[in-house]
């Protein structure tokens, strides 16, 4: 195990990093868009409302794999070029903006009513109250299940092994059928995804409990 | 329009239709046994048995925070090498099931802490031992908060056994990588196909879910 480390802890550590790379690059879009698809959810118009619906439900429902390969396979061939890594990190962010949405919408329905009318009442605009009052607020009931879903994030990144993107499941398999010594090398990378993961599913317990 | 045609020919939706076949069976399988173990795993992680709940624990934890793909490998390629060999269909299975267990472990312990202590202590004080107020008291009472992260369990569960593709289970996104492998013109069709067949499949089991949700509650 250590010999697999000390012979391609150049391989390795490459692929750790574009892991977390891609992780907190498909988190901070997934983190807009899916706000925004929450906001809509929320909001008094009928329309948007039936647009967040579908979007949230048709990339929950849909394996991430399959966005993913679309825009590594369908969408260079007919559209524009696209690299592993952003191919895979595309598909990354869209798959979890749609689980984000949700996160964010229970978050904003857990503020009480009384803060929107209040916000309204003193004469903000509805989305001044949304921005200055109702978010805020949500985000502390959302940090907890956000944290999770960046821990989902991180071990569902392992997809861009799948679209060349060279993260760390990619780098690992490259490694294991140039060596064959597949056993320890898988190992190694699972450790090396262990140690992002880990803390941070422990840091969250802790928030959690601390919150509730 | 003659290229949809083509593309969904009868031979092509057969084919792609076995596919579906082989990822609701893998995915019934890998349910009902990662199912079976979880209640368990979670049930020993609740009551906090010496040693057995901590060494359970530490198990879960590290299988929960690793990805499934990576189990995946393992089993498919890397268990061979400690004289460990299973076919594509087996591995698959093997590596879901263990990764899934300790998903549900996890619903299931914190379904029945959710369940106010005041229910054990009540059942205690009527006489009951400890293990008929966890089954009839309990239990039945945590199985209505576990139903909705069970199924949303579920359904990842289906979702996830497409990256069994890399390990050539003949399931639904193998075949249709087969298929537009013939044609690139069939590569849309295909990609169509396979996000409706796997949305159906999906959103009819949240259907079923929330409906379930309503009826218990």
């Amino acid at each position: 195990m250590i010999n697999v480390f000390m012979q391609h802890w150049q391989e390795l550590l490459l692929g750790f990093g574009n892991t977390l790379l891609c992780s907190v690059i498909a988190l901070f879009f997934s983190l807009v868009i899916g706000s925004a698809f929450a906001i809509f959810e929320v909001l008094p118009y009928k329309v948007l409302h039936i647009v967040g619906r579908v979007y949230i439900e048709v990339f929950r429902n849909i394996p991430l794999l399959v966005i993913g390969m679309f825009f590594y396979v369908v969408v260079p061939q007919f559209f524009v070029t696209l690299d592993g890594f952003t191919a895979g990190t595309i598909g990354l962010t869209l798959y979890t903006s749609a689980f984000i949405a949700e996160t964010v919408r229970a978050g904003i329905q857990a503020v009480d009513d009384g803060q929107m009318e209040g916000a309204r009442a003193n004469g903000m605009t509805f989305m001044q109250a949304m921005w200055h009052i109702i978010l805020p607020q949500a985000f502390r009931y959302v940090i907890p299940p956000l944290g999770n879903q960046f821990i989902n994030l991180v071990k569902n990144s392992s997809v861009l092994a799948f679209v060349a993107g060279f993260d760390l499941m990619y780098q690992g398999d490259a490694i294991a059928s140039t060596t064959f010594d597949t056993f320890n090398t898988y190992i190694v990378v699972g450790i090396l995804y262990l140690i992002i993961t880990l803390p941070l599913s422990y840091y969250m317990r802790y928030l959690e409990k601390k919150l509730a | 329009m003659s290229n949809l045609a083509e593309a969904y020919s009868w031979i092509n939706l057969r084919y792609l239709l076995e596919g579906l076949w082989v990822t609701i069976e893998v995915s019934v399988i890998s349910i009902v046994l990662s199912f079976i173990c979880g209640s368990i795993l979670g049930i020993i992680r609740y009551v906090r048995f010496p040693f057995l709940s901590a060494i359970v624990g530490v198990i879960i934890d590290l299988i929960r925070n690793l990805p499934l793909l990576l189990l995946l490998f393992f089993t498919y390629f890397g268990l061979p090498k400690i004289g460990i060999k299973m076919e594509p269909l087996s591995a698959a299975i093997a590596a879901m099931t263990v990764f899934e267990s300790a998903m549900i472990a996890e619903i299931v312990r914190s379904g029945i802490q959710a369940v106010d202590t005041g229910q054990m202590e009540g059942a205690r004080s009527v006489g009951m031992t400890y293990w008929q107020g966890l089954r009839v008291i309990v239990l039945p009472q945590a199985m209505k908060k576990m139903i909705p992260p069970l199924v949303s369990q579920f359904i990842s569960l289906i979702k996830d056994t497409s990256l069994a593709t890399i390990i050539v289970l003949p399931e639904l996104l193998y075949r249709a990588q087969i298929i537009y492998g013939q044609n690139t013109r069939y590569m849309i069709p295909m990609f169509i196909a396979l996000a409706v067949m796997y949305f159906v499949v999906c959103y009819a089991l949240s259907l079923v879910a929330s409906g379930l949700e309503r009826r218990t509650s």
